[in-house]
């Protein structure tokens, strides 16, 4: 048993990445979809909050990220946008990160177009601005200064959903989908802190643990956390097989496969203690 | 000529290039690390020159519509400022250009940031003790008592004995507790990434093989 314990202690740590791979890949190949029980959790108030707001508001969605961090915000994104389009919310996009405009406009016109949802009626995409923080102050006096034209050039006074809009405290709700800075601080501080604008957020799994303080304190109204966040949203909405949901899966058997692992380093570590061999 | 397929391939290959560094470092993964290098610096000037320079800075200063707008100039002088430090004589002359942004940045920041992550905050914790549920104290007393915990650990100017030495240890649990659920999120979140590639290979790459070799789909 000690010979087997010291074995599995000095593992190589190859065979762990195949068998973390292997966790992954069954998983998806099977198309294994575990359930996904959503209790009394940030991401149920964000959906409650945008399920309570009156037919025809204004919600902005800043896209507030890139590529490297598709796989847990782009579902989140599709979903909060067709929860938004059901609600028929009126809902502009824009981005404080270069390609999230990009991704914004792929999120909303496939949400759109299921929904027969028509872009200038019913949303549109401002595009990308550069500036962060600085330029979320200038959008609490005014958008069309920022925003002279929408990210096809068209000019804002050229779409009829923006007729309506003036500044930032023209929307019910900001929802920023964020994978660092600039993102969802700066819209705390400046949208929510200064103009007192309801926030929203989707974040990414690493960043969710600094931003439950802005949750205890109702700076923010609800928050998705990773792909368990996105799940959790797709669940709410009734996406029944969206990536997020069937993210979830391989993620489960691959935090079991670590655990178990841990367990394992630490028998290993102590009974090396125990004989005195480890430092 | 496939331009789809072509992409899903060369997305594949290099997804196989980068993961084969798990193995041991080799020159496919070189390879895809200097590709992606030189790619993403090519990307991101061209990117921002599209993106940012020419709708935020040139469009205002050369309206599309006619006539020319001299306040944009200084921008763009502040800008040739930041290049300025490629050349040892000039570099002086970036400071300039650094110290608008540092100045407008900690001026803009200075009363936000202390009301966002200080004063908000505990209002928030002094407000859930006098109006909130059980719960809601409970937390409250938790986020208290961590805080002065956390900072005594770190206080070093006294000998870490008797009351102060059982605060820190306290101090020092509430954190390692901290460290663990954000080690357990980063876990999550760095799964997601691998479950995202998984997917792009398995959902978008394999079902091509059978296409290319002509068996259908």
């Amino acid at each position: 048993m000690a010979g087997l314990i010291e074995k599995l202690g000095n593992m190589d740590r190859r065979i762990i990445f195949v068998l973390i791979a292997l966790s992954v890949i069954i998983p998806i190949s099977f198309n294994l979809i575990l359930p996904n029980p959503v209790g009394a959790e940030p991401s149920r108030d964000l959906f409650e909050y945008v399920d309570a707001l009156p037919e025809g508001s204004n919600v902005l969605v800043s896209f507030d990220y890139d590529p490297s961090t598709m796989p847990e915000l782009q579902p989140m994104a599709e979903a909060i946008v067709l929860h938004l389009f059901k609600r028929n919310a009126n809902v502009v996009g824009m981005a404080l990160w270069p390609q999230g405009a990009s991704l914004g406009q792929d999120a909303m016109s496939h949400m759109a177009d299921s929904l027969g949802k028509v872009q200038y009626e019913d949303w549109c995409n401002l595009g990308y601005k550069t500036g962060g923080g600085v330029m979320i102050v200038r959008l609490g006096s005014s958008i069309s200064a920022v925003f002279p034209t929408d990210k096809d050039n068209v000019p804002w006074s050229e779409i009829p959903m923006l007729r309506n809009i003036t500044d930032l405290q023209s929307f019910s709700l900001v929802i920023s989908l964020s994978a660092g800075d600039p993102g969802i601080i700066a819209w705390i501080m400046m949208a929510g802190d200064r103009f007192g604008v309801p926030i929203g957020c989707g974040c990414t799994a690493v960043s969710a643990p600094q931003l439950y303080t802005y949750l205890q304190t109702g700076q923010m109204v609800g928050m998705l956390g990773g792909l368990k966040g996105a799940a959790d949203y797709e669940t709410l909405v009734g996406i029944e097989d969206g990536q997020a949901v069937r993210g979830m899966a391989p993620q489960s058997v691959a935090h079991l496969v670590i655990m178990l692992f841990i367990v394992i380093g630490n028998v290993a570590y102590f009974s090396q203690k125990k004989k005195g061999g480890a430092r | 000529m496939n331009w789809e397929i072509l992409g899903i391939w060369l997305g594949a290959l290099v997804t196989f290039c980068l993961y084969s560094f798990l193995y041991r470092d080799n020159p496919f993964y070189k390879f895809a690390e200097h590709l992606f290098v030189g790619m993403s610096a090519g990307y991101w000037v061209i990117y921002n020159i599209e993106n940012v320079l020419i709708p935020n800075w040139w469009q205002n200063m050369v309206p599309p519509e006619g006539g020319f707008n001299w306040v944009w100039v200084i921008p763009g002088i502040f800008a040739l400022f930041m290049l300025a430090r490629i050349v040892p004589k000039t570099a002086g002359l970036s400071r300039l250009a650094l110290g608008m942004i540092i100045g407008t940045g900690a001026g803009l920041n200075m009363v936000s940031f202390f009301q966002t992550n200080a004063m908000s905050q505990v209002k928030g914790t002094i407000i859930s003790v006098a109006t909130g549920s059980a719960w809601d104290i409970f937390s409250s007393v938790v986020l208290v008592v961590g805080v002065v915990s956390g900072l005594v650990y770190f206080f070093f100017s006294k000998a870490h004995t008797g009351v102060v030495g059982k605060t820190a240890n306290v101090g020092i649990t509430i954190l390692m507790v901290a460290f663990g659920a954000s080690f357990g999120y980063t876990i999550m979140a760095r799964l997601s990434l691998l479950i995202g590639r998984s997917q792009f290979l398995l959902e978008d790459w394999l079902p091509t093989i059978p296409r290319l070799l002509g068996l259908g789909g």
